[in-house]
């Protein structure tokens, strides 16, 4: 195994960037959490608003995909 | 991703997990153009026949009371039918056959890929790009068409008070040319990341010590695999159909 210090700062950083995901976990965490205390105090209403659960967990999960893509970035394209 | 065959490293791992996603033409080893029929088209091609062979088969023969194919079919067609609808309004519902489309190749794309021995289009983002590319000039398009230029007015927050609206004119105007990135990787990241950790768990399979716990694992990550697959293609769907409606009422 040789490379430069170039690469192995890449490598590095792409392990860093893997960290922006446990904050994309957390958000996702809390959408969900959020949506089944109130779905389970309301559960009449809980049907209607799974639409707007998924729209949220996808843009929650946006800013975890970013981190994704620069670790990607850092490993095959540096 | 990974460029060359792994297979003949010792030890370990008797393949690498990212092996399953190189794209390879069908016939020959030549190089890949963008005219070589590689195992990409192949499964595309799959993906677009099972649609097609679903439908024809739905609705070769209707009935009032539908059979198994025709209730499937049904089904589906309701359930985008229904999300356009409350997502997009009334006036949405004039493009909920490119919706459809979208949702339909994406979701039998991703049900082909969990095959043994399959390829996964959709977790090249060089096919989600193109399919997220198409939404949002889509979307672009149509809302200056629809609106002019008041299809600008999505940036500009009537809602905030004024010294804020500049600010937030350049985070919506940012957020609004993120979408197509998110928007394309969310989906081939997913499946990406997914098909990588069946094939990291089938890796350990092969160290006797461990196998039951690995093909436990496999046979979990697979059960989730399906849940996701079905999940990201109705996560592109709705997001499309946010789009959509942003395009066709940019009033906040």
């Amino acid at each position: 195994m040789e490379g430069s210090i170039v690469e192995m700062g890449a490598l590095i950083g792409a392990g860093l960037a893997c960290t922006g995901m446990g904050g994309a976990a957390i958000g996702v965490g809390n959408v969900v959490g959020n949506y089944l205390s109130g779905a389970l105090r309301n559960p009449s209403a809980a049907a209607g608003q799974t639409a707007t659960l998924f729209i949220g967990i996808a843009f929650a999960e946006a800013l975890g995909i970013f981190s994704f893509l620069v670790a990607l970035l850092l490993m095959f394209a540096v | 991703m990974a460029t060359e065959e792994h297979g003949a490293e010792s030890g370990g791992l008797v393949f690498h997990p990212m092996d399953q996603f190189i794209v390879k033409p069908m016939f020959g080893d030549g190089p890949v153009a963008w005219y070589t029929v590689t195992n990409v088209t192949l499964w595309m091609a799959l993906a677009v026949v099972c649609v097609l062979l679903m439908f024809v088969l739905a609705t070769s023969r209707r009935r009032i009371v539908p059979g198994r194919f025709q209730s499937v079919a049904e089904l589906g067609y309701g359930f985008i039918y229904k999300m356009v609808e409350d997502i997009a309004g009334k006036d949405g519902v004039k493009y909920f056959p490119y919706i459809m489309t979208l949702f339909l190749f994406i979701v039998f794309a991703n049900f082909l890929g969990l095959l043994p021995m399959a390829f996964t289009t959709t977790s090249h983002i060089a096919v989600t790009a193109v399919l997220a590319m198409g939404v949002f000039l889509t979307v672009t398009i149509l809302g200056f068409v629809l609106h002019g230029a008041s299809f600008l007015k999505l940036f500009w927050v009537s809602a905030a008070p004024l010294p804020i609206r500049p600010v937030l004119a350049v985070i919506e105007l940012i957020s609004y040319f993120a979408r197509p990135v998110s928007h394309s990787i969310r989906l081939a990241g997913n499946m990406m990341a997914g098909h990588a950790v069946i094939k990291v768990f089938a890796g350990f399979a092969a160290l006797a010590a461990i196998s039951p716990f690995a093909i436990l694992a496999i046979t979990a990550m697979y059960g989730l695999e399906i849940l996701v697959s079905f999940i990201q293609a109705y996560v592109f769907t709705i997001l499309t159909c946010v789009y959509l409606k942003d395009a066709l009422h940019p009033h906040h």
